[in-house]
């Protein structure tokens, strides 16, 4: 089950097995449904939230406007600040940089802050093909790992785990990778978190080197900024002598006073506290103090290319803070493996594609694993219209158009097996358009309603399967209005 | 005043009682209501699925139906937010295009003239008591567009608050999507049929008689998963909810 998300099957066959988990379904709903409604009472007790969550879409958007200027600018502050600076162009070249650079120092291990960019590039598994062990030290990230598994939710990667399943975890699989569980360990939540303490002790206090991500990163200083509730990252932070941060090239903020707005709404729509217990910030490397060498590997792979997209370049505002996977009735039944990404929900549909490309079956079926309700878009501190971007990737699968792919603007066809839909819905618009069909269409139906099928074929089974069909009236609306006020009006 | 019908496709072919309600009870508030016939889909079903270009003839045809009315009412909310929403982004990629202006042209004009049912009442008429008599037990599921892309608020429960004889029952989870989504029930029947199972077991679990909404689209979905769980629980249109009168009850 481990390693990357590629080869899984689209998302509407993944959704079918999670829709019949029950023990899924339960620890999902429990899971989403209690921090949603902690989000919705800490997001109200801020009278200027609106104000907030404008002002945090205005920087992101003046940000990426000008992100070469502010991507210098923060490379400048890093390398004053006795940093290194590297450029990824994408995932293979991110893992080589930073493979090399763990080489380079002669160790075998290195302890993790929980990233998501390096989740996105594969990177414990580039490691594990060099003989490096990554130890992730998240809990959450470690009960993934520990067990094997993929995560499924950005801020609780464990979330479709219960604490009976993470014990099993524990008492199983601890033994293997270090300190085992303490015998008789039971399912109670500090028994539990006692356990992975002593686990992650010993591998703090013998790594020398740490791999980390960044929730931000301020241009003006070169300064690194880690949210977390744990603790287990500024261990990871601070204990080793070489860190290594591979961020996307989006998390630029250019000052102290943009980050400001980010550390209060970040918090609220994550976890739904006020502030976050930890907040760990480093700029480059201070003598007696922390790592002696530290390495920022700022990552594109495939941002660029968002960024060119006029629609759905506003996904890259994302500040990863999962409201919209919480508020999402899909990703609530469905769950996070079913988009097969690392970036599950509302915005894996739209920000997955956009850096993978549809050309896979699930990469093309994720613009459609929403109904667009619109909850996210309500939740979202950034307010990226989640919805019009997934309308807007869906015109991308089947009827193509213009897309960047690797700096270059290029033509895309549209997505295979998409012909019959195509057919149906060029036959729908002639017949919309054509008022005079339509009706004798519709009467038809209607003289033949006593004939209709209860169950319908092809696409339309599924429906049939589950639900009764509506009855086809005797009259149309046209026909009523028509016989009951005697011709047509206009 | 004058206003034009809207009635949309799935009502026209498969609700004719709920365009028939609308207008009772628009011209119970003293409304002259007109029909024209050119009319036909607002085309969200093409768009949502990804097919632009396939839904700009219906912009141009809505523009020319519509545009000599100064009020267009719809019953209901999702073909209201696709006027009001999609159609100038429909505009505006087309001008971006290079192919003009004509159609943010059409998007503009017919945008701001459309209402929704409820949004008409209380901020066109100015009534939330419409003189309406329906004497059962009613639960209420605002529908996402409703909801979220048109910001109805609480214009619908003010309307069924002045309903003689009504009991409105909460509706636990509410503002959770039915799992309908045009093409979504199709292209993710599993998620779709669980959503719709947990809205109409939340249906049920309030004892009412009917469950009432603004899109007959979402009442498919909620109705036809209640009727095949074998519930007594009815779907209704708000419409027809508030057409109904002693004189002339609901059947």
């Amino acid at each position: 089950m481990s390693g990357t998300y590629l080869g899984m099957p689209a998302f509407p066959e993944a959704a079918h097995d999670a829709v019949r988990n029950p023990t899924l379904r339960r620890n999902l709903r429990h899971a989403t449904h209690t921090i949603r409604d902690k989000r919705a009472r800490a997001v109200a007790e801020l009278e200027d939230w609106a104000g907030l969550r404008a002002a945090a879409k205005a920087i992101k958007d003046r940000t990426l406007r000008h992100l070469d200027h502010y991507l210098v600018r923060l490379e400048q502050a890093v390398t004053a600040a006795g940093g290194t600076v590297h450029w990824a162009a994408d995932a293979a070249e991110a893992n080589r940089i930073v493979t090399a650079l763990v080489k380079a120092t002669g160790e075998s291990e290195v302890v993790k802050v929980k990233s998501m960019a390096t989740q996105e590039t594969g990177l414990n598994e580039a490691l594990e093909a060099e003989g490096i062990r990554a130890y992730e030290t998240d809990l959450a990230e470690l009960i993934v790992q520990l067990g094997d598994d993929r995560p499924t939710h950005i801020l609780v990667p464990a979330i479709h785990r219960n604490r009976g399943e993470i014990r099993d975890i524990f008492a199983e699989r601890m033994g293997r990778w270090g300190r085992p569980a303490p015998d008789g360990l039971t399912d109670r939540p500090a028994d539990l978190a006692e356990a992975a303490r002593l686990h992650l002790r010993e591998k703090f206090l013998r790594a020398k080197v740490g791999v980390s991500g960044a929730n931000f990163m301020v241009a003006e200083t070169g300064t690194l900024v880690v949210v977390e509730s744990e603790g287990n990252g500024r261990m990871c932070l601070t204990l080793p002598e070489t860190l290594i941060s591979v961020v996307g090239i989006e998390k630029v903020v250019p000052t102290w006073r943009d980050l400001e707005v980010f550390l209060q709404v970040l918090p609220r729509s994550s976890t739904a506290e006020r502030m976050n217990p930890y907040t760990s910030m480093w700029t480059g490397t201070t003598d007696g103090d922390g790592p002696r060498a530290f390495h920022l590997v700022l990552l594109d792979n495939g941002r660029s290319d968002t960024l060119a997209d006029e629609v759905g370049r506003q996904a890259l505002r994302c500040i990863r803070c999962s409201a919209c996977l919480n508020v999402c009735p899909v990703y609530e039944r469905a769950g996070g493996h079913a988009y097969g990404s690392v970036y599950p929900g509302p915005i894996g549909a739209i920000l997955t594609p956009q850096l993978r490309g549809t050309g896979s079956g699930l990469d093309a079926s994720l613009p459609y694993a929403s109904s667009l309700c619109g909850a996210c878009y309500e939740v979202c501190p950034v307010a990226i219209d989640i919805p019009e971007v997934l309308v807007h990737l869906r015109e991308r699968v089947v009827q193509g158009g213009e897309a960047t792919r690797n700096g270059v603007r290029v033509r895309l066809r549209p997505a295979k097996g998409h012909a019959a839909e195509r057919a149906a819905m060029r036959a729908a618009r002639w017949a919309l358009d054509h008022p005079a069909a339509l009706r004798a269409g519709q009467r038809l139906a209607a003289r033949t309603r006593r004939l209709h099928p209860r169950r319908l074929p092809g696409p339309g089974r599924a429906w049939s399967d589950t639900r009764d069909l509506p009855e086809v009236p005797a009259e149309s609306f046209r026909d009523w209005w028509q016989r009951t006020r005697g011709g047509e009006a206009r | 005043m004058r206003v034009a019908l809207f009635v949309t496709c799935v009502n026209d072919a498969l609700y004719p009682r709920t365009g028939v309600a609308t207008v009772r009870l628009l011209e119970r508030l003293g409304v002259t209501v007109e029909f024209p016939a050119a009319q036909s889909c607002c085309g969200q079903p093409a768009y949502n699925t990804g097919y632009r270009h396939e839904t700009e003839p219906l912009v141009r045809r809505f523009d020319r139906a519509f545009r000599a009315y100064e009020y267009v009412v719809t019953p209901s909310g999702s073909c209201a937010a696709m006027v009001r929403d999609a159609y100038p982004r429909l505009g505006a990629k087309a001008a971006a295009e290079g192919r003009g202006t004509e159609l943010a042209e059409a998007a503009a004009r017919a945008a701001p003239r459309t209402y929704e049912l409820t949004e008409f009442l209380v901020d066109v008429l100015g009534v939330t008591d419409v003189g309406a008599y329906f004497p059962h037990t009613v639960t209420y599921h605002p529908t996402c567009h409703g909801l979220r892309a048109l910001g109805l608020g609480d214009r619908p429960r003010r309307l069924l608050a002045h309903v003689r004889g009504l009991e409105l029952r909460e509706l636990d989870g509410a503002e959770e999507c039915c799992g309908f989504g045009g093409t979504f029930a199709v292209k993710n029947p599993d998620v779709s049929a669980a959503m719709g199972a947990d809205k109409a077991r939340a249906v049920e679990a309030t004892g009412a008689d009917a469950v009432c909404a603004l899109d007959n689209s979402c009442l498919a979905h909620i109705g036809g998963t209640l009727a095949r769980r074998g519930s007594r629980v009815r779907p209704v249109h708000l419409a027809e909810i508030l057409a109904a009168t002693e004189e002339e009850p609901y059947t």
